[in-house]
């Protein structure tokens, strides 16, 4: 295909989607690392000689050991606390790999030895009970694609006035990931205990140094929460809540209470310090908002993004992920021109109820400055708003559930920044 | 193989393999082990808005002073100022001009809360470590650092639930969006 039958869609190089499903991006525009063609190839030492044998856990190659989580300094006024951003622009296709999943501890990882950890139900139910881990073992599961985002992720973009040139998907974005989460449907072990009539919370409470408590509402409880045992078909990782963490697909993640060990029905919530103290929105008349559960519906540009460089013109494969603590992502659009005129992405992933979902879009950068900006609708028409209109709504009191068009900068140097538009 | 045969052989598996559904979807497991409240004494340390959990004990800020400057002060100052933004406890006004300071004092809406998380969770170096006689004094304290009980105050299960703090009436709910 000529570059010049290449169908424009919106300002600024926007391709039509279509060339993404087999009518290929070759021809004139595509950029090539044309130093390497045109020389004769040899076989590989690697391809000589065998290699290392199989092993009892598997590591990842050692040219991909550069993707790491960034985790914040300690602080030693709060032991064990703190939080590690996944590598968003390096990863592809919609699941966090174990090892790069997000993290937010208020104490440490505790070190749990599952024979002794133990799984109360008790408040306003008919039988308080307990559940061993090997008890748990022997349930029904169910297993979920879902997303996790800490209700802090992006909170630098509004806090920030100016952007931070230096700002990545990972530094600004990375408190999101995506996991097959395995688990006992809550309202399993709720009925076995029997919620009286007059229960309209779930009180929840890790094993952690800080015995965090969040409360969750009976309807969510009894809708689409689990208690997860596995994640990515093996145990659920120390930090993400090993043995047992509860799960609240689309909810803000630290809902979802790792280590799990309580949970209280009671009528009214109990107001833990983690629902009053902190992930409140306080408003610009001094109102605060508590108990703000979905997370928006939002997208974020991966790749080209923040800190990469675009290093030729011609064609590159715009992606990035959306999702939506309410549904599905029905449609995510792209725009080359700061927002002026949007062109739609693809979808190139599975669209499943509050999980990552992965789109892309062919983009001809032509040498000049560009901003690059994606704006998810989700099934309940909801549409990712800006910058600006969050900051009229919310004020910048609190940041907490920021959910805003990220902007990329593009300059004639191919260099990609960070920038507010 | 008779036909009849065949078809009563499918016809049994499909009834078991219908029974076995029907018994993993709709039938509770029922592996938990019954376990009373009383047993859960230690265990349990959800302390209510409304008085639910709270233990014996009792404690005043003249006898939480001494406990305060041991444990707490290290991060949160003698005086409540804090050492970082997230150590302040004490002052602040949500209707102050700017960005308001927000402490135990200004904009933590249950004293409940307070006596949870401290009880719970704090030190942060040795969380539930004090005693619940403890926890009721330097909680008293904190209070009285910000100017809502006596120095002399008795906050006990019945007191302590009952304080009123200054933005009780500050907040939103948004639970009833799931």
């Amino acid at each position: 295909m000529k570059k010049q039958e290449m169908e424009k869609v919106a300002g600024n190089g926007l391709i039509n989607r279509r060339h993404l499903l087999g009518l290929g991006l070759g021809g004139a525009g595509m950029a090539v690392a044309n130093s390497v063609l045109g020389q004769d190839l040899q076989i590989p030492e690697w391809s000589k000689a065998p290699g290392t044998s199989a092993s009892a856990y598997g590591s990842r190659s050692s040219h991909a050991e550069n993707m790491m989580r960034m985790a914040g300094n300690p602080n030693p006024i709060y032991p064990g606390g703190g939080s590690s951003r996944s590598p968003l622009q390096h990863l592809q296709g919609t699941i966090t790999p174990n090892a790069l999943h997000f993290e937010r501890h208020h104490a440490g990882i505790p070190d749990i030895d599952p024979a002794q950890h133990k799984l109360v139900i008790n408040g306003l139910v008919r039988q308080p009970l307990v559940f061993s881990y090997e008890d748990l073992l022997r349930y029904p599961m169910v297993s979920k694609i879902y997303f996790l985002e800490c209700s802090g992720n992006s909170g630098a973009v509004l806090r920030q006035r100016d952007p931070d040139p230096n700002g990545t998907a990972q530094s600004l974005h990375g408190l999101v990931s995506c996991a097959e989460w395995t688990g006992i449907p809550l309202s399993t072990l709720l009925d076995e205990a029997g919620v009286l009539p007059e229960a309209n919370w779930v009180a929840a409470v890790g094993a952690d140094a800080a015995s965090m408590g969040r409360s969750v509402p009976i309807g969510k409880a009894m809708d689409d929460s689990m208690v997860a045992l596995f994640q990515n078909g093996e145990p659920v990782m120390p930090g993400q809540g090993y043995p047992m963490r509860l799960f609240n697909p689309g909810w803000e993640g630290n809902t979802s209470v790792k280590w799990l060990t309580q949970l209280k029905l009671t009528n009214e919530s109990p107001h833990f310090r983690d629902e009053t103290s902190k992930y409140t929105d306080t408003l610009p008349d001094r109102s605060s908002l508590k108990f703000t559960f979905p997370m928006g519906t939002k997208s974020l540009i991966t790749s080209p993004s923040g800190q990469m460089s675009l290093n030729r013109r011609g064609i590159y494969r715009v992606t990035g992920i959306a999702w939506s603590g309410s549904g599905t992502i029905r449609r995510v659009e792209v725009s080359a021109d700061g927002g002026r005129s949007w062109a739609d992405a693809l979808i190139d992933s599975h669209q499943s109820e509050k999980s990552l979902t992965r789109f892309s879009i062919p983009w001809e950068w032509d040498g000049g400055d560009a901003i690059l900006q994606s704006r998810a609708t989700d099934s309940l028409g909801n549409v990712q708003p800006t910058r600006d209109s969050i900051i009229a709504d919310k004020g910048l009191i609190t940041t907490y559930h920021n959910h805003c068009i990220q902007s990329w900068g593009v300059n004639s140097a191919g260099e990609v920044r960070n920038v507010y538009a | 193989m008779s036909t009849l045969k065949k078809c009563c052989c499918v016809c049994t598996i499909s009834v078991i393999a219908c029974w076995s559904y029907i018994s993993s979807s709709q039938e509770p497991v029922g592996l938990g082990t019954p376990v009373t409240e009383e047993q859960l004494a230690e265990f349990d340390l959800i302390a209510e808005p409304d008085g639910g959990g709270f233990p014996s004990g009792s404690g005043t800020a003249r006898q939480g002073k001494a406990v305060y400057e041991a444990r707490c002060a290290a991060c949160h100052a003698l005086n409540g100022e804090g050492v970082s933004g997230n150590t302040v406890i004490v002052g602040g006004d949500m209707n102050s001009e700017g960005t308001p300071l927000r402490t135990v004092g200004s904009y933590w809406p249950y004293a409940s809360t307070v006596f949870d998380f401290v009880r719970r969770a704090m030190p942060a170096d040795a969380p539930k470590s004090l005693s619940d006689e403890e926890v009721y004094q330097v909680v008293a304290y904190v209070l009285f650092l910000n100017g809502i009980v006596g120095e002399d105050e008795i906050l006990n299960a019945e007191t302590l639930p009952n304080v009123e703090m200054p933005n009780a009436d500050g907040f939103i709910d948004r639970s009833h969006i799931l």
